[in-house]
Parts: structure tokens; C-alpha cells; sequence
């Protein structure tokens, strides 16, 4: 495996991250850790000038791993994916450490310990970052048609919906009848006309 | 549903339901239970002679039980299809000394007594769960005298009470006595935004569907006296406060404050409903000819089934959990499943219809793109280390892995087939299995750069992406504060944690090591986490073996909605961690690192006896 070259980009969130977390002391630790070729820290790392930043380390430092210490993965994953993408290193090799849901924002009295659990997250995501492989996606074919589970207003409204958008619909319903509980209301609110 | 129904590209299937969806995002495949309906709705063009020739009367559901159907029947006068159905439950059958009287009046032949259930079979890319939601059974509250006392209805039947195509012919009347009711009295909130009865949680339409029923009285009967007992009115939609003010301008009086009690006067059929003015603070009284009782919403009774066909996840009030509340509100966390309506929380027709329509773009866009992109995390096996044992094939969730005992060529994994939970590789004894971006040299680095400093301070979590994961993000979003010794490693699910994995961390002096999962229903690789509770089984009995005490490994569920239970879950391991001694840690790293001498040498000498096998074979 060619040697790692990894890029720490510790985000401060504005101050979601950096109010609880001395982000400037992360930074400082990050640098000293093994293959680390430059840290970063950023504002909002999300942000356009913050992926920017990412693409240039990249670029002067010939960067092949990166590790982003910001939010949760399950919410900024994709978009460090691409962003790595677009500076011409695998969406794989990226790495994210989660320091505000998993710190900042659960730790907010706790600055100190806070600080430390931040240090320790992103030794273990540069230790991993080193690690990380390329890897290549598959691309699969969709089968177009799509399954609709319940025929009330909400399943009707969904399935109309898919079928004038071109798509082959099923539409599962387990009474003898569509309509749902809405066919036996009278009259619904805001406007008072007949539900059927 | 004039429109669904003979939509030609809507395959409309009722008395259906949905017994096994396989597959991934863009390729499930369903199967679907069509039930015999005794009747072909294809021919039957509901002249409904069958109707006045059956014997059989039963309560119509359709109506609350308020009228009566015969055993063959059409759901109500707008059914879509518009076809009759026969309730063999009900039906006397087809002895003619029993009946068949049906089948012998259809003239065009269409009731079959041997009509049978059929399994139907398709592919979809994209699935929409719109299974809608249950009414609050009103018994649970004994209070108000639901069930007991005749003149004391729920809003559903109000509904029917009311409408021109019901029991009545829409003549508002009291069940009692058939007389129509002059003093009605509503009671708000039943079953929800409470402790003791239903749930805690606010229905989201009872405050508006009332102020609609008061105008409706208004409307039909205006010497109508309503009054209602509420928590909050709470009217905060489009046009909503309009219509509350107009409903309060029309006469109908609004009391602060729910009922404790409601009596019946047996003489009357009347009702007292004592209640406390909470604005006033006096106790009062007062006399109804009909009460109704405003049901809340509660989840559908389907939901547990659905939720297990596609590994769902439910939110602690027991609605399906979306994949984030605010930023993808229909997406499910099963990729290519979206959820819409009350099934994801009470809403009314409006919201329902906005929520379908944003659950019918997202997955029109995934069919409309044709192709979709999996994640690289499935799992390799090593030709040349396999042992060819099986043990992989035997407890791979999707039966991904291709294994023939006794065969000559080991296993072989197929990749569109595998989920990528990683079980197989943690329960590979030789090694031979990589799973893809979450590798045991990766995690192990991770464990040991984790650990490299204060250990003793660490409570080391391996938390599943789904559910653990998520539900540390929950307690993040909702701001729960808990102590700041946690460490977490992600792993796409707990059944891919190896017990060397667990004692690794031991062995590099974590006091306390965590493994927390999807609750057993949630588990997104359908059982994969079984093989969590085994592993930590025998990682029980082991580390008792070795003198640790087993206490110090913890097992928790937490699914994605339980940030509350991930916060109080470390703040009672810190409590653990707390009586963890510095001389405890120091003899549990001494014991294992020489357990840890002994298996490198043991692996050492497999090696070389591969090694020498190999040579044996080139010569």
C-alpha cells in the first residue's frame, strides 16, 4: 500500500463544536500524529469555502486520505464523499470523526473531557483513515415499478401520483375496498366537502 | 379512488396483503396474499340480488356497528372496486340444505363457494408504506362509561351518525331512543396527551375535527347547544383559527378542562359530565342528551408485520421512525422504502396527501433514474485461507454465501445478495473473510489508537450504524447530556463485532466495553444481531474463565429514536466504570496479553502448516 498522506479537517460548526470543544487544541494534537501531512480547521467545513479548503489540501500536499472531524457520517458522509471525489481521491478514503452529536452538543458542561474525547475520536479516525481502502460502488439497474401498502387517502394520493409520473403501480390494500378510515368520514375540515 | 381504481397503470389489489418482501433498493422482490373474496369482481356488476336473497345479518362495520349487513355485501354504496364481497366467516355455505341461495339469484354466475386465497408475484424498485393508523378504543377510559352508557358515542360514529349515506340517512339521532339530540357535550383529548389512558402524545386532528362537527350541527340543526371540554384548541393550520372563531361566534361554548366523570341517568338515558373549569377553578355540572367522546389517533395494528418485512424502526410513541425528522421526513431507513401518512405520525388530509405526494416524487426520482449506486460493503472470502467450513453460509442473513459441504472449492459470496452486516466475518475462526471498508486491521487500529491514552477513563463502544449510531446522534440532536467517557466505533451492525474485537480493548486497559445493537424487530440485517447475543454469551463465559468479571462487558439495544435511553445508558456504565480499579485493569491486561502470546503462536504454527501444504502442492 503507498504511503498514507492524511489531511485532519476539524471543524468548528460555528460554535456548535467549538463553544464545548477547544478545537484549536485538537488541531494542535492532530498534527502530531502519525502520517498527518496538514490539519485543517474550518469554520463550517460543510460549507462551500470549507470543501474548497479540503480540495486544495489536497492538491498542495498530495493528499490521499482525509479524515473530516465534524458532524455525524449519517449526516455529511455524501457530501465529504463527493467533495474528495472531485479533487480526485477515492470517496472511500475519506474518513468522518463525529464531534458534535457524539461530543459537543451531549457534553456542553463538560469542556475539558469533551476536549480529550474529541483528541482520542480523531486519533482512532486517522488510525483507520490510514488503513482505508479504495473501493469501487456497483451500479444496479432499478426495477420501475413500485409497491404502494395501504390504500387510504395517503396510499390513493401516493399511487396516482407514481402512475401519472409514467411508473407501474401496485397498490396492496387488505379490506375489500380502498378508501381507508377517511371513507368514513363525513365531512373533513378546513373546507367542509364529502370525504369520498 | 374513482381514479385509482381504473388508473391503467395502477394494478389495484384489495383483500391483499403483503406476506414477504425480499431484495434491496430498486430490486425487491414482494409476494402478496390475495384472499378469495367469493365473488368475481370482474363479472359482477352490483345489481345486489344476492344481497336481498341472504339470511346472515351481522353488524356493518362500515356503519361502527351502528347498522346491519348480510354476509354477502358491498363495504359501502362508494366502494372501489365496486364489487360485493362474501364473508365466509359469516355465510351459512353452499349445502343446499344450509343455503347458496346467492348462487342461485346471480344471474351472472359469479359467486364461487371454492373460491381460494392466491399468492401473486412481482418486482419493484421502490416501496411506499402508507398503512395509516388505528381510533382509541374509549372503553380504555371507564370513566367516561364508552360501551355502557348508549348515548355516549366516539367521533367515528358521530361521523357515521351524521352523514347522509349512513345508519340514519344522516338524521342525527341518540342510540337510545332514536330521538334527536339537542344538549351535546364533546370531550377532547380521549386516550391522547395523557398519562394514565393512550398516550402521551398530542392526535393532531381531534381539535379541529370537533370545531368541524359543531359547525356541522350548527348547520343541520340550529337550536343544536354544543359544548366542548378541551386540554388546548389547538388550531394552528391554515384556516383553522377561522373556522374555531366562527364555530365559537355560532354559539358553541368552549370549557376549559376534561371530565372526570360522566354519569347516566337510567330513567333519561341523559348524561351529567362533572367537570373542573380550570379557568375558573369551580367544579361544575352539566346535562347532555349525547356525548361524544373525541378519540385519538393510535398506530395501525399492521405496523409490527410491516415494520419486519422491511426492518423498519418505530419511535417510542410507536409511529415509524423516518430517516431524519426534518431533512428526509418519508424516507425509511431502509433505502428505496418511503412512509407516509398517519402511519409516521396522526395528521390530517391535507398533510396526508402533501406527505404522499413527497413520498411518491422520492421514489418516482429513484425509478425515474433507472440505476442506483450500493455502497461498497460486502464481504470477500480468502480462497486461501478458507477452511471451507461453512460456518459463514450458515449464519449469513441473506443466504448470500454459497457453500456445498463436502465440496472441494470454498465458498463464494454473491455480491448483489450481500447486505454487508459483516457477521460472517466476525464469525470466521481462520480469517478468511474481509468485510469491505470495515476490516479487522482497520477497526484494530482504530481500537488501539482509541486506547492509547488514559484508557482507564474510556467506556469502549462498538455502536451499529442503524440504530446505536443513530441513536447516539438523537441524543446529540435533542441535546441529552451524559457523562464524556464514551468512545464509539461504528460498524454497520453489531453481528459484524469479533470477540477478539472485545478482548482487544480489554487487553489495552478499557475498563468498560459496550456493544450496543438494533432492538431485535429493528435489526437491518434481519436477524443478524442474534449472533451479537451469542458472541456475547461466550465472551461472558470466557471472561469469567480468565477471572474478569463479565460485568464489565454491557449488551443494550438502542435503536435510532432512543437518544434518552443512549444518554442514561452511559450514565449508568459510567457508574460501573467508576468502581473499576486501576489493579483490576492491570490484571486484566496482564491475563490477556497472555492469552493474546499464546494465540500468535498458535496462529504462527497455522501459518506454517499452510506454508508447508502449499510448498507441497507446487512440488
Amino acid at each position: 500500500m503507498e504511503q498514507a498522506r492524511i489531511g485532519v479537517f476539524v471543524c468548528d460548526c460555528g460554535l456548535n463544536i467549538a463553544s464545548t470543544v477547544d478545537c484549536g487544541a485538537v488541531a494542535l494534537a492532530a498534527e502530531e500524529m502519525p502520517d498527518v501531512a496538514c490539519v485543517v480547521r474550518n469554520k463550517y467545513t460543510c460549507a462551500d469555502p470549507g470543501q474548497n479548503e479540503i480540495k486544495k489540501a489536497i492538491a498542495e500536499h498530495g493528499l490521499n486520505r482525509v479524515v473530516v472531524a465534524s458532524c455525524s457520517p449519517r449526516m455529511h458522509e455524501p457530501t465529504f464523499r463527493n467533495c474528495v471525489e472531485e479533487a480526485g481521491v477515492n470517496p472511500y478514503l475519506m474518513e468522518m470523526v463525529n464531534l458534535r452529536e457524539h461530543c459537543s452538543w451531549v457534553h456542553t458542561n463538560q469542556k475539558e473531557a469533551a476536549t480529550r474525547k474529541a483528541i482520542d475520536l480523531v486519533r482512532a479516525g486517522v488510525a483507520r483513515a490510514g488503513l482505508l481502502e479504495a473501493q469501487e460502488e456497483a451500479q444496479v439497474p432499478v426495477t420501475r415499478a413500485a409497491l404502494v401498502i395501504g390504500g387510504g387517502i395517503t396510499g390513493i394520493q401516493a399511487a396516482l401520483d407514481l402512475a401519472n409520473g409514467g411508473h407501474q403501480v401496485y397498490l396492496v390494500e387488505k379490506e375489500a375496498s380502498i378508501g381507508g378510515l377517511m371513507a368514513k368520514l363525513d365531512k373533513t375540515y378546513p373546507t367542509m366537502d364529502c370525504s369520498i | 379512488m374513482m381514479d385509482a381504481g381504473r388508473h391503467s397503470r395502477v394494478s389495484l389489489m384489495t383483500l391483499s396483503e403483503v406476506e414477504e418482501i425480499t431484495g434491496y433498493v430498486g430490486n425487491f422482490h414482494v409476494k402478496v396474499r390475495r384472499k378469495a373474496r367469493y365473488v368475481d369482481s370482474g363479472k359482477c356488476t352490483a345489481c345486489g340480488e344476492c344481497v336481498n336473497v341472504c339470511p346472515v345479518l351481522r353488524p356493518d362495520e362500515y356503519q361502527s356497528g351502528l347498522s346491519t349487513r348480510k354476509a354477502i355485501h358491498i363495504p359501502f354504496a362508494q366502494a372501489v372496486p365496486s364489487s360485493y364481497i362474501l364473508n365466509m366467516d359469516d355465510c351459512l355455505g353452499n349445502n343446499p340444505i344450509a343455503c347458496g341461495k346467492c348462487a342461485e339469484v346471480c344471474e351472472k354466475d359469479c359467486i364461487d363457494f371454492n373460491d381460494q386465497d392466491r399468492i401473486e408475484e412481482f418486482d419493484v424498485g421502490a416501496v411506499v408504506v402508507a398503512i395509516g393508523m388505528d381510533v382509541f378504543d374509549a372503553r380504555e377510559v371507564p370513566e367516561y362509561g364508552y360501551g355502557r352508557y348508549q348515548n355516549v358515542i366516539d367521533s367515528m360514529e358521530f361521523e357515521r351518525l351524521i352523514c347522509a349515506g349512513g345508519p340514519t340517512g344522516g338524521h342525527f339521532v341518540r342510540p337510545s331512543d332514536r330521538s334527536r339530540p339537542v344538549r351535546i357535550g364533546f370531550v377532547q383529548c380521549v386516550g391522547s396527551r395523557s398519562r394514565v389512558h393512550g398516550a402521551e402524545y398530542c392526535s393532531n386532528i381531534c381539535c379541529m375535527n370537533t370545531v368541524k362537527d359543531t359547525l356541522l350541527l350548527g348547520e343541520h340543526y340550529p337550536d343544536t347547544e354544543s359544548k366542548v371540554f378541551y386540554t388546548d384548541i389547538r388550531a394552528f393550520g391554515k384556516g383553522f383559527e377561522e373556522m374555531y372563531n366562527r364555530s365559537r361566534e355560532e354559539g358553541v361554548k368552549y370549557i376549559r378542562g376534561l371530565p372526570g366523570e360522566i354519569e347516566e341517568d337510567p330513567a333519561t338515558g341523559n348524561l351529567l359530565v362533572h367537570v373542573e373549569n380550570t379557568l375558573t377553578g369551580e367544579l361544575e355540572e352539566h346535562e347532555f342528551d349525547l356525548v361524544v367522546l373525541s378519540v385519538g389517533v393510535r398506530p395501525p395494528k399492521d405496523r409490527d408485520r410491516i415494520q419486519k418485512l422491511l426492518t423498519l424502526s418505530k419511535t417510542p410513541s410507536g409511529f415509524l421512525m423516518e430517516s431524519h425528522p426534518k431533512l428526509m421526513p418519508v424516507d425509511a431507513p431502509t433505502r428505496g422504502v418511503y412512509i407516509a401518512g398517519c402511519v409516521e405520525a396522526p395528521k390530517d388530509v391535507k398533510e396526508s396527501v402533501c406527505q404522499a405526494g413527497t413520498a411518491a416524487a422520492r421514489a418516482g426520482n429513484l425509478l425515474s433514474a433507472g440505476e442506483v449506486t450500493i455502497e461498497a460493503y460486502t464481504c470477500r472470502i480468502d480462497a486461501e485461507i478458507c477452511n471451507n467450513c461453512g460456518q459463514c453460509a450458515k449464519v449469513c442473513p441473506y443466504h448470500a454465501i454459497s457453500f456445498v459441504k463436502g465440496a472441494k472449492t470454498p465458498p463464494t459470496v454473491v455480491e448483489a445478495a450481500c447486505a454487508g452486516c459483516g457477521t460472517c466475518g466476525s464469525e470466521c475462526r481462520f480469517g478468511a473473510i474481509t468485510m469491505r471498508h470495515f476490516t479487522d486491521q482497520q477497526i484494530e487500529a482504530q481500537i488501539d489508537a482509541m486506547l492509547a491514552v488514559d484508557p482507564m477513563d474510556q467506556i469502549f463502544t462498538f455502536a451499529c450504524n442503524w440504530c446505536s449510531y443513530a441513536g447516539g446522534d438523537m441524543a446529540g440532536i435533542s441535546r441529552l447530556q451524559h457523562p464524556a467517557s464514551g468512545r464509539l466505533i461504528r460498524t454497520m451492525c453489531s453481528g459484524r463485532v469479533d470477540e477478539s474485537w472485545v478482548l482487544r480493548a480489554f487487553r489495552k486497559g478499557a475498563p468498560m466495553v459496550l456493544l450496543s445493537g438494533c432492538h431485535f424487530a429493528d435489526c437491518h440485517y434481519i436477524d443478524a444481531n442474534r449472533q451479537t447475543v451469542k458472541r456475547v454469551l461466550r465472551l461472558w463465559d470466557k471472561l469469567e474463565k480468565l477471572g474478569i468479571r463479565p460485568e464489565r462487558l454491557q449488551l443494550e439495544w438502542i435503536s435510532a429514536a432512543e437518544g434518552q435511553k443512549f444518554a442514561k445508558v452511559f450514565q449508568v456504565l459510567e457508574e460501573h466504570r467508576l468502581r473499576v480499579t486501576k489493579e483490576e485493569i492491570e490484571q486484566t491486561v496482564k491475563v490477556l496479553e497472555e492469552e493474546h502470546l499464546k494465540k500468535l503462536a498458535r496462529e504462527a504454527k497455522q501459518a506454517a502448516k499452510r506454508a508447508e501444504k502449499t510448498a507441497e502442492a507446487t512440488a
